[in-house]
């Protein structure tokens, strides 16, 4: 029998930095920018997070000196300021320079990568580790608290409360995003700059802010999937390439979700069961068989994307203007 | 009429100059809008009207001068200072975001909480008051041309603009809607508010306009009312020389059956029929218009003698000079085109088919001629001498050769096109809307040059919307009703009316 009670909370646990990563793409896709940066910008929020982790583990006189207050806050703000700034550097590039928002996001997720194992293997050796990763095992500790009553109410305890607060955190937020990009008049400017900034700015709507606010957001929101891929999922432990190609994979979830991050909700959950399925399927000593079930995320995207677009409704399509840089004075 | 001049004036705009990097667009312009007045304003392509007008609703700003809005003197840096202002543009590219509804891209830009059902029974009363028809909850990407127009009317007035610019409102409406619009835009000025708008075709500025100002080069050469002038002291103003605004007719010389259309039936992708049962010969040395409300089945007879358009039964027969017959239904494009048949096809998009925006002039008479040739490279001279004559013959007024097609104006792109189909000395030349858009300099022009088509014996087809172009241009007017011949009458023995009244019931009849 499948053991649903075991597969589901994996599921979701992989799930969630791709859920933070589609809506943090999701929001800057509907701002009309494409960046392909994100998976970069994971990278830089997880590793940002772990050096503020990092510096504010070392100053204490003992592990169990360690408050929950800061040990939250500060690798926190860190992740969001590092992600922060490279979602400021891709719309410095893009919207004031108009760069092609391809080729910035993929140096930019280049540069992330190489940024995150820099900074890692430079913080692995002032560890002193001898081995090849780092482990914030207390800060861990605090981020992967469980809500009350996780334990004692068996399998739904088990399906429903046995997360940290980022899970839940990153499923208030592709609501509440949802909710602003439906029902708010700033949610409604917003599609409008992302399908035609043209019509956008003759209806007065600042379309550079409103590019360079989504982006940044979004990208904050990204980096966060990094930051709790490192701290809860991975219980603390930083290891050079760990997080793998999960960005790439938030990209295309947002194709699967169909631009709507609480679409996303569900779907990410999907994927991450999708990502994990191979370890609940008994495949014997063939291991060739569980990497064709590694596929099936991809698979999944592929056939996704050609029933969106044979099936060719309007609403379904990606914001007319993505990928294109706007200039007023352009004729 | 009187009353309007005594009133302070909406807009005074003065010495206003905007630059394009070294082009200078707007060269000092000074500008009156007058409340209760229709103002139209003419110019030919580029000689800076938009650029005038979006200068008012704030897409851009002016280099120099200024302007003054019920005689104060105001600074308008975003479409919202305009707003603030209550001048309202609809601009000739609709600004609507398809996927929206209506009523979502009315408040679009608006601030405050977004109330869309309060919104609608606004925008429900606004319709009730000037009597149009829009469903607030519809998307625009389900609309027609004319809904989308409204639209847009209705979003400025829903801001409560009373000053109103409309750059080229009826370029894509039917006689019917734009009868409609002028009705509307009449009873909008005889409430007192300020009207400009911005056309190109001049009866429509006779029929609806009190007053007309000229731009030309980027400055402004005078207005007058327009009750004082007439269409020909118009067009010598927007030229600056005295043109004729006659149009040729020599008499065919000779002509021969070109192209025998036989029972052509056509159906579109979703199984409508687009084309039924229609016959016709098109002769050498001889116009054949094509008239009929858009949409009627005009695109697909062109596609389909030109090898573009799948067809379900009939054929289409290219006849040679010495009577020798030959099938062009079911040869490719390529080859018909080596027979001599040219599509100087211009869609609602320009660059859409037949050039390509992001090439220079000489890449796009390439698209041609680059087959041609044995070595391995292609031949760029050729090209270049055509493109080159091209823009000496026709008068294309281009910064280079070099320069991207979709940098010029709509009337330098047309005839960039026309130029380049004509070079290849075609025997069947196809246009459609070969003159959509342009100014009357420019439409004049490529009169001119259909008409030296069909001197060297060229069996022309042009398909026309303006009908006193139709009957003044062409020797024989084929009258399509949806998909159907409703007839094929002589262009020197027919007029407007008979054509009005073919285009919407087969054979014309009254009681038919």
């Amino acid at each position: 029998m499948f053991d649903f009670v075991s597969f589901i909370p994996r599921a979701v646990m992989q799930g969630i930095p791709l859920l933070y990563g589609s809506t943090g793409e999701t929001l800057t896709e509907k701002s009309g920018n494409l960046n392909l940066g994100i998976p970069g910008i994971m990278y830089v929020g997880a590793i940002s997070g772990v050096i503020g982790g990092f510096l504010y583990e070392s100053s204490l006189s003992s592990p169990d000196a360690i408050r929950a207050l800061p040990a939250i806050l500060i690798p926190l703000v860190c992740s969001m300021v590092g992600s922060l700034l490279m979602g400021l550097l891709y719309c410095f590039l893009t919207v004031t320079l108009r760069a092609n928002q391809n080729v910035t996001g993929l140096a930019l997720t280049t540069f992330g990568v190489g940024f995150g194992t820099f900074f890692g293997g430079s913080l692995i050796k002032l560890s002193g580790s001898s081995m090849p990763y780092l482990a914030l095992s207390a800060s861990s500790a605090i981020y992967r608290r469980t809500l009350p009553f996780a334990e004692s109410t068996g399998w739904f305890g088990q399906i429903f409360l046995s997360y940290g607060f980022l899970a839940y955190a990153a499923i208030i937020v592709s609501l509440v995003v949802a909710y602003i990009l439906k029902h708010t008049r700033m949610g409604l400017h917003l599609r409008a700059v992302g399908e035609s900034p043209n019509t956008a700015d003759a209806a007065g709507i600042n379309v550079n802010r409103y590019k360079y606010v989504a982006t940044c957001v979004g990208s904050m929101i990204a980096g966060l999937g990094g930051l709790y891929y490192v701290m809860d999922y991975s219980s603390g432990i930083w290891a050079n390439n760990a997080f793998g190609d999960r960005g790439w994979l938030a990209i295309a979830l947002v194709i699967f979700s169909i631009w709507r991050p609480n679409v996303g909700i569900l779907s990410s959950i999907l994927f991450g069961g999708l990502y994990i399925l191979h370890m609940y399927i008994p495949t014997g000593m063939n291991l060739a068989i569980k990497e064709i079930y590694k596929m099936l995320p991809y698979v999944v995207t592929i056939i996704v994307l050609v029933v969106t677009s044979v099936r060719n409704k309007r609403e379904n399509q990606p914001p007319q203007s993505l990928g294109l840089p706007y200039f007023r004075e352009e004729r | 009429m009187d009353n309007a001049l005594n009133t302070p004036a909406a807009v005074e705009m003065r010495n206003i100059t905007k630059r394009f990097g070294s082009v200078v667009a707007n060269d000092s312009v000074s500008l009156e809008i007058r409340r209760g007045e229709i103002l139209a304003l003419l110019g030919e392509n580029g000689s800076g009207k938009t650029t005038l007008m979006n200068m008012l609703s704030g897409i851009y700003f002016p280099d120099a001068g200024e302007i003054l809005i019920n005689g104060q003197p105001v600074v308008i840096k975003s479409p919202k200072d305009a707003f603030g202002l209550g001048i309202g543009m609809i601009h000739q590219h609709f600004k609507l975001v398809d996927v929206l509804t209506a009523a979502e891209n009315i408040v679009l830009g608006l601030e405050g909480k977004m109330d869309l059902k309060e919104a609608a029974k606004k925008i429900n009363s606004i319709c009730k008051a000037y009597g149009f028809d829009v469903d607030p909850h519809q998307k625009i990407y389900d609309m027609s041309v004319s809904q989308k127009q409204t639209v847009e009317i209705v979003k400025v007035l829903y801001r409560g603009a009373d000053i109103l610019i409309l750059d080229e409102p009826t370029a894509v409406l039917t006689p019917q809607e734009t009868d409609k619009l002028f009705a509307v835009l009449r009873s909008m000025r005889d409430s007192g508010k300020a009207i400009v708008i911005i056309t190109h075709k001049m009866h429509e500025v006779e029929a609806l306009s009190d007053r007309v100002a000229v731009l030309r080069a980027g400055k402004y050469v005078g207005s007058m009312l327009t009750k004082d002038t007439n269409a020909q002291e118009m067009t010598n103003m927007m030229v600056g020389r005295a043109v004729t605004l006659n149009i040729d007719r020599p008499v065919p010389v000779n002509p021969k059956p070109r192209i025998a259309v036989r029972n052509l039936t056509v159906r579109n992708e979703e199984g409508v029929v687009k084309l039924e049962n229609v016959s016709f010969t098109a002769n050498s040395g001889e116009i054949l218009g094509i008239a009929g409300i858009s949409g009627c089945g005009q695109k697909e007879l062109l596609e389909a003698i030109a090898g573009l358009q799948p067809t379900e039964s009939g054929s289409i027969v290219y006849i040679e000079d010495n009577g020798q017959e030959e099938e062009l239904l079911g040869k490719d494009p390529l080859r018909i085109q080596e027979m001599g048949v040219a599509l100087s096809f211009v869609p609602e998009d320009r660059l859409g088919m037949g050039l390509v925006g992001n090439m220079d002039l000489t890449d796009n008479m390439m698209l041609r001629s680059f087959r041609r040739g044995h070595s391995l490279f292609t031949d760029r001279k050729t090209p270049h001498h055509v493109a080159e004559n091209v823009v000496h013959d026709l008068e294309v007024s281009t910064p280079s050769i070099a320069t991207p097609v979709r940098r010029l104006s709509g009337g330098n792109v047309q005839k960039v096109l026309v130029g380049r189909e004509i070079t290849n000395a075609p025997s069947v030349l196809l246009t459609a809307y070969a003159v959509r858009g342009l100014d009357i300099n420019s439409s004049y022009t490529i009169y001119d040059l259909l008409n030296r088509q069909k001197k060297d014996g060229v069996a022309v087809v042009y398909v026309g919307e303006d009908l006193d172009v139709l009957v003044e241009l062409c020797d024989r007017i084929l009258v399509l009703c949806s998909g159907r011949v409703s007839g094929i009458v002589d262009g020197r023995a027919t007029d407007k009316r008979q054509l009005g009244m073919m285009m919407t019931r087969i054979g014309g009849q009254e009681n038919g």
